[in-house]
């Protein structure tokens, strides 16, 4: 009831709003709309490829890192060390400048066609500095499995490793998944700043078309493509986290 | 003469400063039921977790058929397989079937092949009465039918010997008892254990031999009967007291 009646003030307050012809000229043109439209979602489609590619390295990469910040043994505390370092300088620097100084700064070290490519190298740094966040992540939910489960796994001579991998982690994964979608949620999101470095993905063709018709319609149409993605993706955590609740436990805690 | 088959001497604990374990010698023959009683933080505990290895310790000697695993860089994991251990609050993998956690040990660290260690486990799982669980994840059981999974997954490894620790303290009264049949079950096989309990009738009871520690250290060791009726120490007289007065 109350999300109606904030709807309707909105419906019926905004347009009152002096400057809103402006606006909805600018931003609502449904001529713009048909024009430019029909050419994102193909330009759209770069960014999950760039998404599809780099979200299983940053897993990959995130969980070494973790396992690095959780070691143990006093021989392998400069491994320790590099991991902390590394997350904390990834996750101190603005993403967009990681993209730029990665993006651009390599393929200048580089001079090569194939691997010189500004936007493979974009693609790294996003895979560099997710990775930190995401190590996080998992960090924090490898810390939150008891050390009772590592006892009782150990006590049955399972390895460290094994322990691990059977034991720990599973656990912790399934504790951290709706953090882990959190941010692939919004990596989802800044492949688009890739555009920075050159390639006409879809925020990149929404400005070209914006130029063009100077409107802004297009950057709405793009907003809607990456609605498309990003709210399915979070409905389906929340599915796939209440199943597995419901699966392990007969009753839920309300 | 029966066969020792742990022997601990002179094993030392420190938690930082802390002196948790202070010269423990106790032997333990072959099938020997051996309870170990005190207060809480006497060293019950410890000394278990040590004898599995999941706690280094800091001097002395654990002897597992006469060849010393206390001794610091031996490769422990060979070692735990041969000891069952039982905890307080269980300790099961919620994230596993009970059959799975049943067989993850035999499978991974045995190299058992699955039909095999699935069947073993569904047949001791049959023997407690819960063949039925084997599907079910552990937080649907009962406190007292997850701690019987917890026995049966640690003698899924058939182990030597194995280490209780307080594994009834933290079930509902009236789910103790299964517990303790199933222990006492392990007795008539003739198993090897070492019971850290609260549960004096238990311990006189199922017990060769009952130990009681203070402080770290074996205050006073005998057959059940003799320790509870005629305790030659003023302080596990004290103890007995106290616990009998509570119960």
């Amino acid at each position: 009831m109350s999300t109606v009646l904030a709807v309707a003030l909105v419906v019926v307050l905004v347009p009152r709003i002096p400057g809103w012809d402006k606006v909805r000229g600018s931003f609502f043109d449904g001529d713009t709309f048909g024009e430019t439209f029909p050419k994102l979602p193909g330009r759209f489609w770069y960014d999950i490829q760039i998404f599809l590619i780099c979200t299983p390295c940053i897993l990959l990469l995130g969980l070494l890192i973790a396992f690095a910040r959780n070691v143990r043994t006093p021989a392998l505390y400069p491994l320790r060390l590099f991991a902390t370092l590394y997350t904390d300088i990834m996750r101190g620097v603005p993403m967009i400048l990681w993209i730029t100084i990665i993006g651009f700064g390599v393929p200048g070290l580089i001079q090569n066609r194939t691997w010189g490519k500004a936007v493979v190298w974009a693609g790294v740094a996003l895979v560099v500095a997710y990775a930190a966040y995401v190590a996080e992540v998992f960090r924090a939910g490898i810390e939150s499995v008891h050390e009772s489960q590592r006892a009782a796994a150990r006590s049955l001579g399972l390895s460290s490793r094994q322990t691990m991998m059977h034991v720990v982690l599973p656990q912790a994964v399934r504790r951290v998944v709706p953090a882990l979608m959190n941010d692939l949620v919004s990596l989802q999101k800044d492949v688009a700043l890739v555009s920075i470095v050159g390639p006409v993905e879809v925020l990149r063709e929404a400005g070209i078309a914006k130029a063009k018709f100077y409107n802004f319609t297009p950057y709405i149409g793009a907003a809607i493509l990456f609605l498309c993605v990003s709210i399915p993706l979070t409905r389906m955590t929340d599915h796939l986290l209440a199943r597995e609740r419901r699966r392990m436990q007969g009753t839920a805690v309300r | 003469m029966t066969e020792t088959k742990l022997r601990l001497s002179g094993v030392v604990k420190r938690f930082g400063t802390k002196l948790v374990l202070d010269h423990i010698d106790l032997d333990v023959a072959r099938g020997e039921v051996i309870s170990l009683i005190g207060s809480s933080g006497s060293g019950k505990s410890t000394l278990l977790r040590c004898i599995n290895l999941l706690e280094p310790t800091d001097d002395g000697v654990i002897e597992l058929d006469g060849i010393d695993i206390a001794e610091p860089g031996l490769d422990a994991d060979p070692i735990r397989r041969r000891i069952g251990m039982v905890f307080q609050s269980f300790n099961l993998f919620p994230h596993m079937t009970v059959l799975r956690n049943v067989t993850i040990g035999p499978r991974k660290v045995l190299g058992t092949a699955q039909a095999e260690s699935n069947a073993v486990a569904r047949e001791l799982l049959g023997r407690i009465g819960l063949a039925d669980k084997a599907d079910e994840y552990p937080d649907r059981l009962s406190g007292g039918q997850q701690q019987r999974v917890a026995i049966v997954r640690a003698l899924a490894m058939q182990p030597e010997i194995m280490l209780l620790d307080e594994i009834t303290s933290a079930l509902d009264p009236e789910l103790v008892g299964e517990v303790l049949d199933l222990v006492r079950d392990l007795r008539a096989q003739g198993m090897t254990m070492l019971i850290a309990t609260h549960e004096m009738e238990f311990a006189r009871e199922i017990s060769d031999r009952v130990c009681f520690l203070h402080a770290g250290r074996v205050l006073e060791q005998a057959p059940p009967e003799q320790l509870f009726s005629s305790p030659q120490e003023e302080r596990t007289r004290a103890f007995l007291q106290r616990v009998i007065d509570l119960g």
